[in-house]
């Protein structure tokens, strides 16, 4: 990954500040710098309830992140789905190979499919303020942020309406990967439409297929 | 899942979708089923395969596990391949067919994602199930991940029917069996190749020259059947390097019956099987950066146990850590037993220790048997018999 915008602000701060401080000035000097920048594996949570289709959306990820050469992950962390139960799926991306199994625990960037998790799971774990939270609400930024006290990046994005004004049924999970795509741009939004489209045609028919490829296109200009 | 990208053998699937394809690939002749989490993607995904013509596998749906493993039996003793695959009870269930398919030398292959066992009822991943069935004559062959689960199907396939025995490839249930990851595949003419015609020595439909499998076999003749498995299972080590050698010539990845990682010089190990030696290798890696000397040692076939090679592996480790994914109630747990087995040999003990296998079957055992013992000079094997023939 390249270095992120938080992290040279950090570096900036500790040299001016703590160039004749004590040891852990220094060390953590050295952890924001190098480790944290090291972290080569991007890794997001999906937050949903069982039946919203998370995991889809976190596999559709993997598969558009395979079609650009990457090393991919993408695992739910619940056994059978239970339809309404809070879930969590992961999904991770890199250059190099992965190889841990664990389950993600300090994410780029969370996903929240249903807004009426926040407050009920600890979405924020672990999410430093240069990193990024999307919801799936029809709220806005500033009511996400009482709501959950995060302080970093609130992309709120009504994926719900979105899909269904345009597929005319509530399916979040496609819609919100426009906008997961538009923020991260940790693959392109040609290979999310197009591992959709290989993907989902023949189950559930062209015409369906390019209704959620409107609404993850729609989700994707909407910033 | 499935999805492939253009022109490539590269793919990313979960581990049940990974076993599937290996059997779509493989194309056994029967495969008695029933579902069971976090197993039936397995099954589930190799079924819609052969529903689209992609496989002619005959899938027989059966009532229960039990009958999975005999119809298994059935139509591996009549000379077909026959495949299954199951989770946690359905192996409790199996269990007891498991030891006949084992006995009889049928080479079946089952595919196994880990689950807990009852009670309390849980359907995620552990070990209790495969190490349940560790005495049940079968190979088992651990995976770290879909990569692993995909290979070792091929592998342990050739495996179980070069030495004949049955064979069980192990995925964690839910960390591999569900988690999509990135798989490259061989090409179906590769594999076939690779796996070849299945022509059984000995076969029930064999007309020419006609056989019975699993008779009685009372005292007189129990024990050296028995003597005659075990030496077929201790075999397993000294044929699975061949196959390793082929496999690693078709797919160019290179696997042993264990993997140590970063072991040359480390003074602390850990050894574990299955997807969390994925996770800590990563953790060694994090400590090798500080300096730290630390390794790990993966134990990839658990039965038979490469007692030698691990023995080998851990000789100059100062500080041993064993990671056992189950429990053996009244006992210690089964992975550190077996690393406390290897390393035996290589302590500076104080006494003599043997052990003597005796009365399989209803074998007779005599008081004079039991003096003789005291005369051993407990050299040579570290198993040896009392009263075979």
């Amino acid at each position: 990954m390249v270095p992120r915008e938080g992290d040279i602000k950090y570096l900036v701060f500790y040299l001016e500040i703590g160039l004749c401080g004590p040891i852990s000035f220094w060390i953590s000097l050295w952890y924001n710098c190098f480790v944290k920048l090291d972290k080569k594996i991007f890794e997001i949570i999906f937050h949903a309830r069982g039946g919203q289709g998370a995991k889809t959306a976190a596999e559709i990820l993997a598969q558009a992140a395979l079609h650009e050469q990457k090393f991919v992950q993408a695992f739910p962390d619940f056994g059978p789905e239970r339809t309404g139960a809070p879930i969590r799926t992961y999904v991770r991306i890199s250059d190099e190979p992965i190889k841990t199994h664990e389950p993600v625990v300090d994410p780029d960037v969370v996903v929240i499919l249903d807004e009426t998790l926040l407050g009920i799971v600890d979405a924020t774990k672990n999410l430093d303020e240069n990193e990024s939270m999307i919801v799936n609400t029809t709220s806005d930024r500033e009511t996400v942020k009482q709501k959950t006290g995060y302080i970093g990046n609130i992309y709120p994005i009504d994926a719900t309406g979105l899909s269904l004004e345009i597929i005319g049924e509530p399916r979040p999970n496609t819609a919100v990967l426009g906008k997961l795509v538009k923020v991260t741009e940790i693959v392109k939004l040609e290979n999310v439409v197009d591992v959709f489209r290989e993907k989902y045609t023949g189950k559930i028919g062209a015409e369906k297929t390019e209704k959620n490829v409107q609404a993850i296109e729609k989700a994707y200009d909407s910033l | 899942m499935t999805y492939q990208t253009d022109k490539t053998n590269k793919k990313a699937l979960t581990g049940g979708a990974a076993a599937a394809e290996a059997l779509r690939q493989i194309n056994p002749d029967v495969m008695p089923v029933y579902p069971i989490t976090p197993q039936t993607p397995i099954i589930e995904t190799f079924a819609k395969m052969v529903a689209d013509g992609e496989a002619d596998t005959e899938i027989i749906d059966v009532e229960s596990e039990h009958s999975a493993m005999s119809a298994a039996v059935g139509a591996q003793a009549a000379g077909t391949r026959a495949m299954t695959a199951s989770s946690s009870q359905g192996i409790m269930l199996m269990s007891e067919v498991l030891p006949i398919a084992a006995g009889m030398r049928l080479p079946i292959l089952m595919l196994v994602s880990t689950r807990a066992l009852s009670a309390p009822i849980n359907i995620h991943g552990d070990h209790q199930d495969v190490m349940f069935v560790r005495d049940s004559g079968w190979i088992q062959i651990f995976c770290e991940n879909v990569q692993e689960v995909y290979d070792n199907t091929f592998i342990a396939l050739r495996l179980a029917e070069k030495v004949r025995l049955p064979a069980m490839v192990i995925m964690d249930g839910f960390t591999t069996s569900h988690s999509v990851e990135n798989l490259e595949i061989l090409e179906n003419s590769v594999v076939k190749k690779f796996i070849g015609e299945y022509n059984p020595k000995n076969y029930l439909l064999d007309f020419e020259d006609p056989k019975t499998f699993g008779p009685v076999a009372l005292p007189n003749f129990y024990f050296e059947f028995k003597r005659a498995q075990i030496e077929a299972t201790d075999g397993v080590i000294g044929e699975i390097g061949e196959i390793f050698g082929e496999y690693e010539k078709i797919s160019g990845r290179n696997y042993d019956v264990l993997e140590s990682y970063q072991l040359d010089d480390a003074e602390k190990a850990i050894v574990v099987a299955g997807s969390t030696a994925g996770t800590a290798k990563v953790a060694v890696d994090e400590l090798r950066e500080q300096r730290e000397k630390v390794g790990l040692l993966k134990i990839k076939l658990f039965r038979p146990f490469p007692y030698e090679q691990i023995t080998e592996a851990l000789k100059n480790v100062k500080k041993i850590a064993v990671f056992d994914r189950t429990v053996s109630l009244g006992s210690i747990p089964p992975l550190y037993s077996e690393i406390k087995n290897s390393l035996f040999s290589i302590l500076n003990s104080q006494f003599s220790i043997q052990s003597y296998i005796y009365g399989l079957g209803g074998r007779e055992i005599f008081k004079d048997d039991i003096k003789k013992v005291f005369e051993d000079d407990q050299k040579g094997r570290e198993i040896k018999y009392i009263g075979l023939k």
